[in-house]
């Protein structure tokens, strides 16, 4: 597992390295962005999802609240962006702590039901205080600065998005093989075991709750800063509804799944824009076809045809 | 004194008592078994003991401290280990990994060391999984030291529960139903295991159907009947007691 794992890192890194030279146009260079931006989020959700077991349906006001004290906190008080992406993780972490415990008492659809619920109300919060946050119309992002320099150019976000990839995968592989990610699959695939063994259930699911939110919030920052602009969307329910799909279709508890799944269906609204109106029903048509073929997810699905170890 | 002493234990689900004044006592170092017809509440007893129930009366001593009441994750970083009799893998990890979840207490657990791969903490985890690997050859699993949980027979995985137990390092092992499933050759295996484990140190307390198995490991039998004590004693005692004949043969035996 050492050694293979560095493998796919290393083609990661190459890739992303090279990409910028084969893009045609800003269009695409664009895209990759976002693509891997997304990634980058989907990852950390996989980690709740996918690895813990455990379903969050209110993931996009988590991203929300970390775009808008992007927004919010440097338009209005003057504060320093890199300052206000702290503070939004910071707040995001207390909001999403405090509401893990209540919430991981429950299981299922109503721990669906609740994450649901989290993320509508964030979405509201954002739509009306609109003194704050322009209401409904959203409101613009100053640009990212941090001693003296200022994240412009496309290609700055690239190299500053591709490296927080290749540092969440190489993170997000470590933790998955450490005592705190066995703890993390262990409660997924028993709880009783896992309390037997002396796992704290609960507080594992409140600390990979906490954590994934965070991450989500850190993420809503960056993207905040790179569109320059930010609208109550990015904290919607069907926002955090396409973050799951994302999770599923790559493949759940699979790293290199989630960048699969985010590259897919960040770029399959794009490839669908040819069939007008109609993008949205083949949209669903596709993500049904994956369910019933590829019931485990894309990267497991294929790892297992090459017979390749799946994470 | 007793390392394990239950006094007029009880617990009440509804109208059901499914456990009445139970009172016995383990020595450290013992095979103790707990015997009864289906239903007589063997498995509730564990529950309450393991904690996973919390007794609606009576008491709980673990070397004479009161320990009723207290959650599975508190009573296993006492020393309490179990197994389950509907298994309780997790079918989402290497077998291996299955084991060395019960290291879970002896472990750095810092989400930050893990994600920056601090070096002790992985000296730390390759030493475990080598311990890991011994402890599965121990229970006879050296044959899937690389395999998924998920593909193991059912056999395989009770052993792979033993061995996830024993990486606790328990003083005490409950051991609910080991033979249950197995055919012959695979419960000689086991009764063989259960006496290697207890040679070791570990006091195991055991609930088996196998009477064969009962009767050729245990020091002290505890035979439950519809929630209550029926006999306790070695297993000459209750091999003999009536009391025990009628429960299990039919009371005209």
């Amino acid at each position: 597992m050492t050694t293979s794992r560095y493998l796919p890192l290393g083609a990661l890194a190459a890739g992303l390295l090279v990409l910028p030279w084969l893009l045609p146009n800003s269009f695409y260079l664009d895209l990759a962005i976002r693509m891997a931006i997304n990634a980058i989020i989907v990852l950390g959700l996989n980690l709740l999802i996918g690895f813990a077991g455990q379903i969050s349906l209110g993931h996009a006001g988590f991203l929300g609240l970390g775009a808008y004290a992007s927004a919010v906190l440097p338009t209005h008080f003057g504060w320093p962006p890199l300052a206000a992406m702290l503070a939004g993780m910071a707040l995001t972490g207390v909001l999403a702590a405090l509401v893990a415990r209540p919430i991981f008492r429950l299981k299922g659809h109503y721990l669906a039901m609740a994450t649901l619920g989290l993320g509508i109300i964030l979405n509201i919060v954002v739509r009306n205080e609109a003194q704050w946050t322009g209401g409904p119309d959203g409101m613009p992002v100053l640009p990212f600065e941090v001693a003296g320099l200022t994240l412009s150019r496309d290609w700055h976000w690239w190299w500053l998005v591709s490296a927080l990839l290749l540092l969440s995968v190489w993170m997000a592989q470590n933790l998955m093989d450490s005592p705190f990610g066995r703890a993390l699959r262990a409660l997924h695939g028993s709880e009783v075991a896992s309390r037997g063994v002396g796992v704290d259930v609960a507080g594992y699911k409140v600390a990979i709750f906490v954590l994934s939110a965070m991450f989500a919030s850190l993420m809503g920052s960056i993207t905040a800063h790179y569109v320059g602009f930010v609208t109550p969307n990015v904290a919607d329910f069907f926002h955090s509804i396409e973050l799951v799909t994302m999770v599923v279709i790559g493949g759940m508890a699979s790293v290199y799944g989630s960048l699969l799944g985010a590259v897919l269906l960040t770029a399959l609204p794009q490839l669908l824009a040819t069939f007008e109106g109609w993008e949205t029903v083949v949209f669903g048509a596709i993500l049904m076809l994956c369910m019933i073929f590829l019931p485990k997810g894309l990267a497991p699905t294929l790892a297992a045809r090459f017979g390749k170890g799946g994470q | 004194m007793a390392l394990l002493e239950v006094s007029e234990l009880s617990i009440q689900f509804g109208g059901v008592k499914a456990v009445q004044a139970v009172s016995f006592s383990i020595d450290a170092g013992m095979i103790y078994a707990v015997i009864g017809p289906n239903g007589a509440g063997k498995t509730t007893l564990f529950n309450l003991i393991t904690g996973v129930y919390a007794p609606t009366a009576g008491s709980i001593r673990l070397d004479g401290q009161p320990v009723h009441g207290l959650t599975p994750d508190r009573l296993a970083q006492r020393g309490v280990a179990r197994t389950f009799q509907n298994l309780q893998v997790c079918m989402n990890m290497l077998a291996i990994e299955n084991v060395m979840v019960g290291a879970h207490l002896r472990l750095d657990r810092s989400l930050f060391k893990a994600a920056l791969r601090w070096p002790a903490l992985r000296r730390a985890d390759a030493a475990l999984r080598d311990e890991a690997a011994e402890l599965m050859r121990f229970v006879g699993l050296a044959q899937y030291l690389t395999a998924r949980a998920d593909s193991m027979p059912y056999g395989a995985l009770k052993r792979l529960e033993i061995a996830r137990a024993l990486a606790m390092r328990p003083r005490l092992l409950f051991l609910d139903e080991p033979a249950a499933g197995l055919n012959p050759k695979e419960t000689q295996e086991v009764d063989a295991l259960v006496r290697r484990i207890a040679d070791a140190g570990v006091t195991v307390v055991l609930v088996e159907h196998d009477m064969k198995m009962v009767m050729n490991l245990s020091e002290r039998i505890l035979v439950l009947d519809y929630g209550k004590k029926l006999a306790e004693g070695n297993r000459d005692e209750i091999r003999r007691n009536p009391d025990v004949i009628a429960a299990y043969l039919g009371a005209h035996a």
